[in-house]
């Protein structure tokens, strides 16, 4: 799982069956310090975030099929949580 | 998933038996401001897009799981037509 910021959407209607009832988030990693880094990745929403959140990815297609509940969802990348507080030793 | 624009068709007149059926696609991957990013890729097509149209693309293990015969050796499908980006300030 990795860090990102929510930096907006994509909308699709035409788009495969598995996807249907889902928000696509585009996500930007970011640090712990909430820095951007790294290229954009676009993620199924799972928990109603929006532009601007600090949320938790999951970059990973079991992980993400297991979450969706789909267990042959053409599906690799989810936000799985807003995140509230990151705390840690620099 | 990934952003990506279709910039052309590829015809494979004799191609491997699982990808019977399927159309491809040339497509060029996007960054978040919709700015060519890397190399072209060919991708399956799975929503009937064409050249021209802005897409979202999945690579790896998830890319077969999108076409209707799930045992493929696809590395890229497309899996929905955009129809707007919004993107944020952040």
């Amino acid at each position: 799982m990795t860090l990102g910021r929510v930096i907006g959407t994509v909308v699709s209607t035409v788009k495969l069956e598995a996807l249907k009832n889902y928000k696509i988030l585009m996500v930007k990693p970011v640090d712990p310090d909430g820095k951007e880094k790294g290229s954009v990745m676009l993620a199924l929403d799972t928990v109603q975030a929006g532009m601007g959140d600090l949320v938790l990815v999951i970059d990973e297609g079991n992980s993400a099929r297991l979450i969706i509940g789909d267990p042959m969802g053409p599906v690799r990348t989810v936000v799985a949580g807003i995140v509230d507080e990151v705390s840690y030793d620099h | 998933m990934k952003l990506g624009k279709v910039i052309g068709t590829v015809v494979c007149d004799r191609k491997e038996s699982s990808f019977e059926g399927v159309k491809l696609l040339l497509v060029q991957p996007l960054d978040e401001d919709l700015n060519e990013a890397g190399e072209p890729v060919v991708a399956c097509d799975t929503v009937q897009a064409g050249p021209g149209d802005t897409v979202v693309w999945e690579g790896g293990r998830e890319a077969a799981l999108g076409l209707k015969n799930w045992f493929n050796p696809s590395d890229a499908t497309i899996m929905g037509i955009v129809d707007s980006v919004n993107k944020g300030d952040f």
